[in-house]
């Protein structure tokens, strides 16, 4: 179980600014070396959180990381601004979202900018033509991922079945995505409905 | 007013994107390419490589950038606090009560069945990729391409950001020979 007790711990003064400090070195690392989207940064925030600083237990990291995965948005931010929030407050889920989401999206804006610059030259046009097939394939193997979890978690049989459904009711009925999946959340959540206890 | 339409842009995918930032990528596109208008695939691809190539989470990259060219600095705040405080909040507030419940059957069945709807936007949209990348460099090149970086992505096991580069530099060269 996660106990509450730590944000009531909101630092003033000294201890305050030394609590944000941290959290901001934390968060930091943890976005600027977290290669390959928030997923991936997970082990990062491990080891700022649970070995380094100790904030808390390896039973509590997991039991957020779970409990994060289960809702939705991207995880990386849920997990700094939680873990942020319990550390220091309010404050100290703000120093950490900062920090984990600022200094990159920077980069992102300065190197676009000036590849949109140069845009009209031929060689530029043609570096960023040649970037689409290399998305086209990061896209392709996110897909397989999705499927292959898919097939592990429902077992194969389903997973083809409901993935054939979906593709049809997304791609030649063209449902838009927010209706299918809140369609979804409607028929797992509702209490009175009975489910197959096997899935 | 534009910085509505950013807000609805990024708290849909933020709100649906049921499995980390790479979940809400083909939904963020849904909103920016297909609803909007802000930018077509192939400028989407570039967002979303150099997304890939940059550290730190890839859902906040796309939502800051897409914001800030949209409505500036305004634009990419509005855009990061829609796409991170839902969530985020959600789980603030509902942490000590789902808790109890995260080993429950109905919470755990929200993501396995989501997942597939995930696969099938990522897959239609991988299929739209490889459509506009033979558009605009032909069948050949962009066959060549998808075959040497899945070599070297999933096989070589080379860092995206380094392929990136690599797909850069081949994309400048062959312009001038």
């Amino acid at each position: 179980m996660v106990t509450e007790g730590k944000t009531r711990g909101k630092g003033s003064g000294v201890s305050g600014l030394k609590k944000n400090a941290d959290i901001f070195a934390a968060f930091f690392r943890v976005g600027i070396l977290g290669f390959g989207g928030g997923p991936s940064a997970i082990p990062l925030f491990h080891r700022e959180a649970v070995t380094k600083y100790k904030w808390m237990t390896d039973d509590e990291f997991g039991d957020t990381l779970a409990l994060g995965n289960t809702m939705p948005g991207p995880i990386a931010t849920k997990m700094a601004g939680y873990i942020g929030y319990r550390v220091n407050g309010i404050i100290g889920s703000l120093v950490a979202l900062f920090a984990s989401v600022v200094p990159t999206v920077f980069l992102m804006i300065l190197l676009l900018g000036v590849l949109q610059q140069f845009k009209d030259l031929a060689w530029v046009n043609n570096m960023s033509a040649a970037v689409v097939p290399v998305v086209g394939v990061m896209l392709a193997v996110m897909t397989w991922d999705f499927l292959k979890k898919s097939g592990e978690s429902l077992g194969w049989m389903r997973a083809v079945l409901m993935t054939i459904v979906f593709a049809i009711l997304l791609e030649v009925l063209h449902i838009h995505p927010a209706i299918l999946i809140m369609g979804i959340l409607i028929i797992v959540l509702l209490p009175f409905k009975k489910r197959g206890g096997t899935m | 007013m534009i910085y509505w339409s950013i807000f609805l842009a990024f708290f849909i995918p933020g709100i649906l994107g049921y499995g980390g930032g790479p979940a809400s990528i083909p939904l963020v596109e849904k909103e920016v390419v297909d609803r909007y208008g802000w930018m077509n695939t192939q400028e989407f691809g570039e967002v979303l490589a150099l997304g890939n190539a940059l550290p730190g989470p890839i859902a906040t990259k796309m939502a800051g950038y897409i914001g800030y060219m949209e409505g500036g600095v305004l634009g990419a705040a509005v855009a990061l606090f829609a796409s991170i405080a839902p969530s985020l909040f959600l789980m603030l507030i509902l942490m000590a009560t789902l808790m109890k419940y995260k080993d429950s059957m109905q919470v755990k069945n929200i993501t396995k069945l989501i997942r597939p709807v995930i696969a099938v936007l990522l897959g239609a949209m991988t299929l739209q990729f490889f459509m506009t990348s033979k558009e605009s460099t032909g069948s050949i090149q962009t066959i060549v391409l998808i075959v040497a970086s899945y070599w070297l992505l999933e096989i070589r096991k080379i860092h995206p950001a380094f392929v990136i580069g690599l797909a850069l530099a081949y994309g400048a060269i062959s312009s001038f020979i």
